[in-house]
């Protein structure tokens, strides 16, 4: 997969966590997913359409997810609740939005954030589009963002 | 200042509102999404629309639309609060009748120094 769809994603999450989170995640070397896939308690989606095709995944383990929204909401927040998944969400889209803007050139669209909860759920991505993982690591714990994505001319 | 903030996230509203509240906006109403702001706005006269962009049944930049299009509301100064930071779209949004653009994430600052344009 050529960097320059991937580093916009990496560069968004840094931004996004430095800005409303007030911490800075420090990212490790980025790796295709394999299956079995990571599990993880926490997951915020949002599908890539239009020139590149795909979705873009945030996904915490609970206890990295209650410190990290209480840290973007200012609100000490203890168990998973509508506002944690609301607030994955909007990180999901922040960071989506903010990674749009350096693919301008492909026109990309942005879906609506999705958030799945559960103990150790795995997120399954097309198997005909790459998918990368870049983890990170924060005050606040660890987290993996995945970006799958591929030009639509090319799937 | 009678302010309304338009987001489908709570998330996002709250931090706005709290924001707001630290510098000073403490008359602070919410919308869910388009639908119920261009609905509010039609029935309250406020000083300030902060709106989303991307929210489901009607979008931020349809609500700008809408509220532009009517003539009681049309001056109504209305900032786009977005993660859609791409020129096209700010210039969209500017052509659409928005007052200021805030682009998501943002720091404190940025919403403060708009607020503060507002005022001239």
């Amino acid at each position: 997969m050529r960097s320059e769809l991937i580093n916009p994603f990496l560069k968004a999450t840094m931004s996004t966590f430095q800005t409303m989170v007030n911490t800075t995640p420090q990212p490790a070397a980025p790796y295709v997913k394999a299956e079995p896939s990571l599990a993880h308690d926490v997951s915020g989606i949002i599908g890539l359409s239009g020139g590149a095709k795909g979705a873009v995944i945030i996904s915490f383990p609970t206890k990295t997810a209650l410190a990290t929204v209480s840290a973007f909401i200012g609100l000490n927040v203890t168990q998973i609740d509508a506002d944690v998944t609301d607030a994955v969400g909007e990180l999901a889209n922040i960071i989506a939005g903010a990674a749009k803007a350096d693919l301008s050139g492909l026109n990309v669209t942005i879906s609506l954030p999705s958030v799945v909860v559960g103990t150790n759920h795995k997120v399954t991505t097309p198997k005909d589009i790459p998918s990368i993982v870049i983890p990170f690591t924060c005050t606040h714990g660890d987290f993996i963002v995945e970006v799958c994505i591929a030009l639509a001319e090319q799937k | 200042m009678k302010i309304l903030l338009v987001d489908d996230s709570s998330t996002m509203r709250r931090i706005q509102k709290n924001t707001l509240s630290t510098l000073g906006f403490t008359d602070v109403d919410e919308a869910e999404d388009g639908q119920d702001a261009v609905s509010k706005v039609g029935k309250t006269a406020y000083d300030l629309v902060l709106m989303d962009w991307n929210m489901p049944n009607m979008t931020g930049i349809d609500a700008l639309k809408a509220i532009r299009a009517n003539p009681a509301t049309a001056k109504v100064p209305v900032i786009m609060v977005t993660s859609e930071s791409e020129k096209t779209r700010i210039l969209e949004a500017i052509q659409a009748g928005a007052t200021n653009y805030i682009v998501k994430p943002f720091t404190p600052d940025v919403l403060k120094e708009k607020l503060d344009a507002l005022h001239g």
